[in-house]
């Protein structure tokens, strides 16, 4: 099926159409036509590469009461992602060639979007030895992005020994960073509303030092490292620090951490429960203008879904996470394109070119995160930016219903997207 | 939780077409003739103990009282008796804050308790105080005087001192103003705006 | 006002209407014989205590009884470990049962909020104490304790010390002293304090000497031991000799200065026996006047309409 984009602005500039015709973009211009071709009105519609997510959590092996990589790919395709890295933390973990290769298999036999496997650090995520990096990396998974994520390799050797290994292959550590002495039983920001509500606080500092850590060492061994959700405006200054140096270290923000506060754990509700915790609103401030900027290289979701009844407790009891795909762009439609800090180009910079570059998965047959010209792969996102719409947890592709947004007026819709060339979802529904 | 205004009856309302039908003389005098019978009725003061029911029972209670040792002699013990906790009405209205309860020192047992009031209606303040008189003690005797009695019982309870019987329509308020609390003495009948 | 969930719930007004109701529940059935009120006959109240407390507990029982309540004792095993299943589940059966009130111990901050704010029960939901978030009948049931000896509150110097990080004792305290208009200092080793404190309204102090002389009142929080082991203290010789209150510093307070205590107490650590026995100490009345408080609490809460009640 060839397919025809009439008048979609490219990057949120200037219409064009875009002709796709066997899973390549054929032709970008003006007044195309084709036979054959369906069309596709997309007057007034933004068109940006597909999605590229750095950071989601599938669930499947082991938590598929929570979500499986069939519906996760789903939700994922309708939040206008091509292509995600499933984190490790499944059960069984996935630090073998064994369990990537099998979430790497269901992902193509769900065929929505290309699932990336992220390997394990350490054996177990327990941080005592590190796991096979090497199998996995030779596995068809082909495994790039390596993360302890829910866990920190806290311990300086072993963080030091996977940044050298991983060199041999091109591959990068994912730090999840939080000292976890500074954070035993931590459940919100401290700071003076975890003092009022009688919460355990999770320190800046403890997120901070670990960084601060980290972009040393990895000078030290010239190698690269990427710190996942950062979420403190001290974060943003040691990693712009480490730039400046000119060293090779990529950061993430998730869109919550983009648009909320601490300010909502007063009502106790576990749906605003998440690792690292929400900050303040001067930590957003600096987030968004990190992102901005490009000293925070990238959005990722952190997609994580919980079944409900680790939600619907007292707050110490409830599991921390909350869901992504679904709502990211229009979080970040709302926190930054609307606020005048990014444009639609920088979106898809953010969203779509830089993490398939730190993920290294912008070459080969799979090829994601390309740029929309001739000859490349038809992996787009349609988007209507002018629409509005209530989000509803119970209505979304995922198992789960763990959104921190239940209620909220957020703008932009996923219209269409196309996964080489074939739409996984048209009209806002999945194919 | 209720509005911290305390007392069980609110501020006098504005009644409209309020017309006067005793005034402080008026008062006076049926106040007199009450004192006068209740140390006839029970041979002398010596038994009688008085409990006003707030909030305008409590001064009326202290004047009878005070009728009374003018017209014998010797101090009569004055308390007051909250019935809020007692009332069987509760739950038709918000909870209501609690007046100050007093029982002499000499309690109630054995006494002759004379239960005051400013108007009786329905009956059910004077149930809810009789119900309450049974947690304090056990009197000889339970009398009950009222300066008005404005009829509309809707339990079997008559009063034995009665300042002045006036009917009333159901349509109608009556509100008794005492200098005390309110700065002058007067009875008046209107129609109240808003709740009764 | 349907559930009472936090100190900062209640306004100066509903502040001094709770203690001035409780003063007339003390007079009511203090000296009597009969020492029940027929006012919320036909309620049920349900004590639901996930954390262990004979002493609050029993306090809320006795209170609702003396009104004529009907009381259930639920001692649910649900802890954080057993997740939301038990709070949910537990919450439904009690509504199903006709709960018309539900007093609620958990060792998470926030359950009381989950349980009234979440639609599970229509009861009305009181907070018998809920992590080291507050415990506000506590801090009424010290006011109302403060102010039969102090009179009004306003003005008067009121000192908070031990462990306030995890104390919601101290953070009630805090709360409602500063709505009566009373000037509290808080006192505990850096460690002992939260991150923030420096925003709630009252002083803070490291020295517990300088603070006593000018104090109304003194209220000695208790100190775990333990707290030792994750190096909040280096060792419990050093915390009770730093702050703890024994017979000198007892002579520093002012003649008429009074000693309070949530209890329990460890004795030797935060007070000395002969402190915690001395005249000026209220610790006992404190246990007294919290059924005074309760009754009040519950009375104002339950005895009026269904629902919102009315200004």
């Amino acid at each position: 099926m060839n397919w025809l984009i009439k008048g979609a602005r490219l990057h949120g500039a200037d219409p064009a159409d875009v002709l796709i015709r066997d899973g390549r973009l054929a032709e970008i211009g003006r007044d195309l036509d084709a036979a054959g071709a369906e069309r596709i009105d997309a007057d007034g519609l933004v068109i940006l590469p597909g999605l590229v997510d750095l950071h989601t959590h599938l669930r499947e092996p082991g938590r598929e009461d929570a979500e499986t990589v069939e519906t996760g790919s789903q939700s994922a395709a309708l939040g206008g992602f091509t292509a995600v890295h499933a984190m490790a933390n499944t059960d069984p973990v996935a630090d073998t060639a064994g369990v990537v290769e099998q979430v790497w298999r269901l992902g193509r036999e769900a065929g929505y979007v290309d699932v990336r496997p992220v390997g394990a650090v350490t054996v177990g995520l327990r941080g005592e030895r590190l796991a096979e990096l090497g199998a996995m990396a030779d596995s068809p998974a082909g495994v790039r992005v390596f993360s302890d994520d829910g866990h920190c390799v806290s311990d300086a050797v072993l963080m030091r020994r996977a940044l050298e290994y991983v060199k041999a292959f091109d591959g990068v550590v994912a730090q999840h960073a939080q000292e976890p002495r500074l954070t035993e039983g931590a459940q919100m920001n401290e700071g003076e509303l975890s003092g009022r509500l009688g919460l355990r606080g999770w320190p800046a500092v403890a997120e901070e030092a670990i960084i601060a850590r980290d972009v040393l060492l990895a000078a030290h061994v010239g190698s690269r490292v990427h710190i996942c959700h950062v979420s403190t405006a001290g974060s943003v200054e040691i990693i712009r620090w480490a730039k400046s140096k000119g060293w090779d270290v990529t950061a993430e923000v998730t869109p919550h951490h983009l648009l909320l506060t601490d300010e909502l754990a007063a009502t106790y509700d576990p749906r605003y429960k998440v690792n690292p915790p929400l900050r303040t609103q001067a930590d957003v401030a600096a987030l968004r203008e990190a992102l901005a900027d490009g000293t925070i290289d990238i959005v990722a979701t952190d997609h994580a879904p919980h079944p409900v009844e680790d939600k619907e407790s007292e707050w110490d009891a409830a599991a921390m996470g909350m869901l992504g795909l679904e709502t990211a762009l229009s979080v970040v439609q709302a926190a930054m394109v609307e606020t005048g800090l990014l444009d639609w180009a920088g979106v898809a910079d953010r969203m779509s070119y830089r993490p398939a570059r730190i993920g290294r998965c912008d070459t080969g047959s799979h090829a994601q995160g390309r740029r929309i010209a001739a000859g490349e792969p038809a992996n787009l996102v349609l988007v209507d930016p002018a629409h509005s719409r209530t989000i509803s947890g119970r209505e979304m592709a995922s198992l789960s219903h763990n959104t921190p947004f239940e209620g909220m007026k957020l703008p932009g819709r996923v219209v269409a997207t196309f996964l080489r060339g074939r739409p996984t979802v048209l009209d806002g529904a999945l194919q | 939780m209720p509005s911290p205004v305390t007392g069980a009856s609110s501020p006098t309302r504005d009644l409209a077409g309020a017309h006067t039908v005793l005034d402080e003389n008026e008062i006076s005098r049926a106040l007199i003739r009450m004192a006068h019978e209740l140390v006839e009725r029970s041979k002398g003061a010596s038994e009688l103990v008085l409990l006003g029911i707030p909030s305008r029972g409590v001064p009326l209670a202290r004047r009878l009282a005070g009728l009374i040792a003018t017209a014998e002699g010797g101090e009569v013990p004055v308390g007051a008796l909250d019935v809020t906790m007692y009332r069987d009405d509760l739950r038709l209205r918000p909870a209501r804050a609690l007046e100050h309860t007093h029982i002499p020192p000499g309690g109630v047992d054995g006494k002759i308790v004379v239960l005051v009031d400013d108007v009786l209606f329905s009956g059910r303040t004077v149930r809810a105080a009789l119900t309450a008189l049974d947690d304090v003690g056990r009197p000889r005797a339970v009398r009950l005087a009222v300066l008005v009695d404005r009829g509309h019982r809707e339990l079997p309870i008559r009063a034995d001192h009665v300042g002045k019987n006036i009917p009333t329509s159901m349509r109608e308020s009556v509100k008794v103003l005492l200098d005390e609390v309110d700065g002058r003495d007067a009875v008046l009948i209107g129609t109240e705006e808003g709740v009764a | 006002m349907r559930h009472l969930l936090s100190a900062a719930d209640l306004s100066r007004e509903e502040a001094a209407l709770v203690l001035n109701t409780a003063a007339e529940m003390a007079h009511l059935t203090g000296g009597r014989a009969v020492k029940k009120l027929p006012t919320l006959r036909g309620r049920t109240v349900v004590n639901l205590f996930f954390e262990d407390s004979t002493r609050t507990r029993t306090s809320f029982e006795l209170a609702a009884k003396r009104l004529s309540a009907d009381v259930v004792n639920f001692s649910a095993k649900g802890s954080s470990l057993s997740k939301g299943e038990s709070l949910k589940d537990t919450a439904l059966t009690l509504a199903a049962m006709g709960a018309d009130a539900v007093v609620v111990r958990h060792s998470a901050s926030g359950a009381p909020h989950r349980l009234a704010n979440s639609g599970w029960i229509r009861a009305n939901v009181i907070n018998a104490g809920d992590g080291t978030h507050e415990h506000p009948t506590q801090a009424l049931l010290d006011a109302f304790t403060m102010r039969n000896h102090l009179g009004e509150l306003d003005g008067r110097r009121v000192a908070i010390v031990g462990d306030v990080l995890h104390s919601r004792v101290a953070r009630s305290n805090v709360l409602l002293l500063d709505t009566l208009g009373a000037e509290v200092t808080l006192v505990a080793p850096p460690t002992l304090l939260p991150v923030g404190v420096g925003a709630w309204p009252c002083e803070v102090s490291y020295e517990l000497d300088p603070v006593l002389a000018k104090s109304d009142a003194v209220m000695m929080l208790r100190v775990q031991r333990e707290r030792m082991n994750a190096a909040f203290f280096p060792s419990a010789r050093e915390y009770s000799r730093r702050y703890g209150l024994d017979a000198r510093r007892f002579g520093l307070l002012p003649d008429d200065a009074l000693v309070l205590h949530p209890g329990p107490m460890n004795r030797g650590m935060e007070i000395t026996a002969d402190v915690a026995d001395s005249e000026r100490s209220v610790i006992v009345e404190q246990v007294t006047n919290g059924v005074y408080v309760r009754m009040a609490v519950l009375y104002l809460l339950l005895a009026g309409e269904e629902g919102e009640a009315a200004s």
